[in-house]
């Protein structure tokens, strides 16, 4: 451990961070820039709080990075934009969606991959019955029912 | 003193624990009946001192017992009763003690109603749960206890539970998300008994059915209250954030909803034998790997317990034999339990395969999302990633429509194949008139979404396919009084899952497409616009509950100039820890939500009002409780009710076409 | 398929566990790295604490190694802290360059009317511009610059003289030899 400070801040952020939405009247010149902001603060995670994105922190560091992502996008600044400066400063942590790197490939392509080898499962298993019902194949049916008739 | 011999009555109990483990093991190595029978008695005993340390410190709780650390940290004397009473489960310790209770409740469930067992594989049942349980106690008296004194020098007053868990969803949230973790360990048990025992056959499926079911029940009740509570208590409108502890309660679900399944494709055909032993060992052990994760702080969570990493050690040193002795058994000896029973591609076995390639492939899916930071931190040397939302909704819910996809024409498979004419009947009407449907929501809830259009219908085609199939099993009957009521109840079981499913898609797609959050800062008297709805705010006044003070706003929601709700947001200042809650205020409408939630206090009497508007929301926990419904309702099924004594080796001959099955 | 196959499952746990191992190991998760290591400190301009009416800019954290520590009223740990920042600056000379950060001026001035100020200077920081481009998250927080401008050093949490004399010592004794 890192020394008691520091833990001790940990467990204060354990009780605070989630207990207050933060909730700030903020005037949009637009519904566009609005509804951008929103999108934005959703999925940009609060540096300092254990696992919630901006807008559900009332951190200090919350309300700033808001401010800064609405000072942002009103200077004209895109949504890519807002993501690369925030990106520059706090680095991957504060991207909840995972950028494409060298990375993080096997993150975006891992499900693909699990999921085509369902695929292949569930096909070859149902393919590979040529029998029947009883575990039989049609040749066993078929000397069955000769003795059967005997 | 009652605090003291509380404790005690854990030692005896995880004493107790231990006998259970040794005494039917010496029996069945000495092919002792009487010594094998004694796990079940033994279980009873466990059951009834752990209550007994439980009850103690309840005492503890109610009689504000400061002297006590985990009372102390977690209590205070101004705490209402049925808080103080819940507060016990609030953090590690106690909840942990929690653990062993009903890990204790569903020992002593297994052993009252398995006396049809045979004797050995009764006792082999047992004895693992006793294994289990007795590491839990030792974990809870070796690194977690509760009922640590913190004598000489103890506060005259409690530190106070946390205000978020002053709340009804503390109460029931915990209790029935540990029945449903817990009793997942009931199906590993049989699965490792019987690997144990090489008898795993299908009277085994059989009987882990009804356990399954009922621990999967209880999960699903728990995951979807979790998600209720967080969406009324914590102040921001949102009701799943694919949060790492949520994760850690989820895989297991979606591990169990894969077992319940192959569980009867095992049952009544004798397929998938390995891949379900394999399933029932994933269920616990996912349930085990997320909650102890949780507990060790290595997840980052905003539901994290107090950090400890030194806990970590000793979780990891339960969780590699458990887990790993099992996965080991598992190598062992699954290849001899390959079937030779096959299956046509459009035969039910095929459709329940499907069912859990996607599951499990769902399960690894969020599993990787969630490890992937810690595996990317250790192998960058400390850089670190976060991964959420977005991820998480973008690789997950194809999964899931394919998954919803698969569910339409399920209800009309028959085991091992299906007619291609059953399949496809009456489909090319119930596509358009689910279409209509479909529409005819999106149009009815707002602006039109194609998400909601497509999402609707795949849920209309699962109610239709489910009504048809009903409908043409009732048919059938002869006695047209008894058709509808002479149906299995398993019938009706897996018809309220899958309509819970659809139901609960429906209010999913709809919250997310169609939500509307406005802050808006609001003078007494101002009226401001939010959707279809106006909202007017009459400022706050002062009011005291029984250990907070709080600010209550008061705000007047109407639409086309009618009044339809007044709402009373509070912001509350809890007396002991001093700290600030915002406690939102909920119009429940048909249609949605109206949620009204208080920010900071402004100049002049003004505040920072939130409102969202919420279309279906209610849809996604009504959907959840259906599905948790049918759970509790296939355990009443005629058949597991009568004792089975079979225990033929062999698969059953596959049923007539027109039989029962489920 | 191979016989073995029934094995897979064991070794994806085997490799879970190794996973958590490193994970039981790893630092605190608070602790993020910084992305400005190595990098001159961000262009600010910025009124000056304690001299009113002056401007300060990046270029007045030039020309000597310097510790610049984010502080403000509100956070406790930084009193706890200000006990070693003096010892630093009275037993090395050290220059420690103060970042008010999301404060109120005046409060701040009393504040070190009441503690002391072993600081060369305050940039005052009030919208917490400057600590967004540091990449700071909260307080304190303290960065090694050398005496080119460039962030050599980041560290989370309170200095304790643990940290100065086994961090912050060696490195700022590096930086000297280089130079």
């Amino acid at each position: 451990m890192r020394g008691r400070w520091v833990l001790a801040g940990c467990l204060f952020w354990v009780l605070s961070a989630p207990s207050l939405g933060a909730i700030e009247a903020q005037a949009f010149p637009d519904e566009t820039i609005k509804a951008r902001y929103y999108d934005l603060i959703a999925t940009l995670r609060c540096p300092q709080c254990l696992n919630t994105n901006l807008a559900g922190s009332d951190a200090m560091i919350a309300q700033n990075l808001r401010a800064t992502v609405l000072r942002l996008l009103v200077e004209g600044k895109s949504d890519a934009e807002v993501e690369q400066f925030m990106f520059e400063r706090y680095g991957d942590f504060i991207l909840y969606e995972p950028r494409w790197t060298a990375k993080t490939w096997l993150l975006w392509l891992g499900p693909l991959g699990l999921a085509l080898v369902g695929l292949s499962v569930w096909w070859s298993m149902g393919a590979s019955s040529r029998k029947t019902r009883h575990g039989l194949s049609e040749s066993d049916r078929a000397n069955l029912k000769q003795l059967m008739d005997r | 003193m009652i605090v003291e011999l509380g404790h005690f009555c854990v030692v005896i109990a995880c004493l107790l624990a231990f006998l259970q483990v040794v005494l039917p093991s010496i029996g069945l190595k000495q092919n002792n009946a009487q010594l094998m029978a004694s796990a079940s008695s033994l279980a009873y005993g466990v059951f009834v001192f752990t209550l007994l340390g439980f009850l103690a410190l309840i005492h503890a709780f109610v009689t504000d017992d400061f002297s006590v650390g985990y009372v102390a940290s977690h209590s205070n004397t101004r705490l209402p009763l049925q808080f103080k009473v819940s507060a016990l489960w609030s953090a590690h310790e106690g909840s942990f003690l929690l653990w062993t209770l009903v890990m204790s409740i569903w020992t002593m469930m297994v052993a009252r109603f398995s006396a049809p067992l045979t004797t050995d594989m009764r006792a082999r049942v047992l004895i693992c749960l006793a294994a289990l349980g007795f590491g839990f106690y030792l974990f809870l008296l070796l690194t977690s206890n509760p009922f640590e004194r913190a004598l000489p020098f103890y506060p005259a007053e409690g530190a106070d539970l946390n205000p978020l868990l002053q709340d009804f969803g503390l109460i029931v949230h915990p209790p029935l998300l540990y029945m449903g973790y817990v009793g997942l360990s009931v199906p590993f048990a049989f699965a490792i008994a019987s690997l144990w025992g090489n008898t795993l056959d299908v009277s085994w499926a059989r009987w882990s059915r009804p356990w399954t079911n009922l621990a999967w029940a209880f999960l699903t009740m728990g995951i979807t209250l979790g998600s209720w509570w967080a969406y009324y208590e914590l102040g921001w409108g949102g009701w799943w954030f694919w949060d790492a502890v949520e994760n850690a309660s989820f895989v297991p679900w979606l591990i169990a909803t894969a077992l319940i399944h192959s569980l009867a494709a095992t049952e009544k055909r004798g397929v998938f034998k390995s891949w379900t032993v394999l399933l029932a060992i994933f269920g616990f052990s996912f349930s085990l790997l997320g909650a102890f994760l949780v507990r060790s702080g290595v997840l980052t969570s905003v539901h994290a317990f107090a950090v400890d990493p030194e806990r970590g050690a000793a979780i990891l040193m339960f969780l590699v034999p458990v887990i790993g002795g099992s996965l080991l058994l598992y190598g062992a000896r699954a290849w001899d339990l390959r079937s030779r029973v096959t299956f046509k591609r459009s035969g039910r076995e095929s459709f329940i395969l499907g069912n859990n390639v996607l599951l499990t492939v769902s399960a690894a899916v969020v599993l990787l999302g969630t490890l992937y930071p810690l595996g990317y931190e250790a192998l960058t040397g400390g850089d670190k990633i976060s991964i959420g939302p977005p991820y998480f909704n973008a690789v997950f819910v194809p999964l899931m429509l394919a998954l919803m996809a698969l569910m339409i024409l399920s209800h009309r498979s028959r085991w091992w194949a299906t007619d291609r004419s059953l399949l496809t009947a009456g489909q090319g009407v119930f596509t358009a008139i689910a279409a209509v449907a479909a529409i005819g929501v999106s149009v009815v809830m707002g602006p039109i979404k194609l998400w909601i259009i497509g999402v609707a219908w795949l849920a209309f085609m699962i109610l239709l396919n489910l009504g048809y199939e009903l409908h043409r099993r009732v048919r059938l009957k002869s006695n047209p009084f008894s058709r509808l009521f002479n149906q299995p109840l398993a019938v009706y079981a897996m018809v309220l899952g899958h309509a819970g499913i659809a139901v609960t898609a429906l209010g999913i797609v709809t919250t997310v497409m169609l939500s509307e959050e406005a802050d808006l800062f609001m003078a007494p008297g101002d009226r401001a616009e939010v959707g279809a709805y106006d909202v007017q705010f009459y400022g706050t006044n002062n009011i005291e509950g029984p250990n907070y003070v709080a600010d209550r706003g008061r705000v007047e929601v109407s639409r086309a100039g009618e009044v339809i709700a007044t709402l009373f947001p509070e912001k509350r200042r809890y007396l002991a820890s001093q700290s600030i809650m915002t406690e939102a205020d909920i119009h429940v409408r048909s249609l949605g939500d109206i949620y009204v939630a208080l920010g900071e206090p402004l100049e002049n009497g003004a505040w920072a009002v939130r409102v969202h508007i919420k279309p279906l929301v209610r849809f996604i926990w009504f959907g959840g409780i259906l599905i948790a419904l049918g759970g509790v309702l296939s355990i009443f099924d005629r058949r597991y009710r009568a004792p089975v004594a079979r225990s033929s080796r062999q698969a059953p001959p596959a049923p007539s076409r027109e039989a029962v099955h489920g | 398929m191979a016989k073995q196959s029934v094995l897979i499952p064991a070794f994806v746990f085997a490799g879970i566990v190794v996973l958590l191992w490193f994970g039981f190991q790893l630092s605190d998760p608070h602790l993020l790295p910084s992305q400005k290591l190595n990098d001159p400190v961000p262009d600010f301009e910025l009124p000056s604490l304690t001299a009113v009416g002056e401007t300060l800019n990046a270029a007045d954290l030039t020309g000597e190694i310097s510790l610049l520590n984010v502080w403000a009223t509100w956070c406790p740990s930084c009193i706890a802290e200000h006990g070693e920042l003096t010892r630093i600056f009275e037993t090395t000379g050290l220059r420690i360059i103060g970042v008010n950060y999301n404060d109120d001026s005046d409060a701040a001035r009393a504040w070190l009317k009441r503690w002391g100020d072993p600081y060369a200077f305050h940039i005052v920081d009030e919208d917490g511009t400057l600590a967004i481009d540091l990449g700071v998250y909260g307080a304190p927080e303290t960065f090694v610059v050398d005496a080119g401008g460039i962030i050599r050093y980041r560290h989370v949490g309170v200095v304790t003289q643990k940290v100065f004399e086994e961090t912050f010592a060696p490195l700022i004794q590096n930086l000297k030899d280089a130079s």
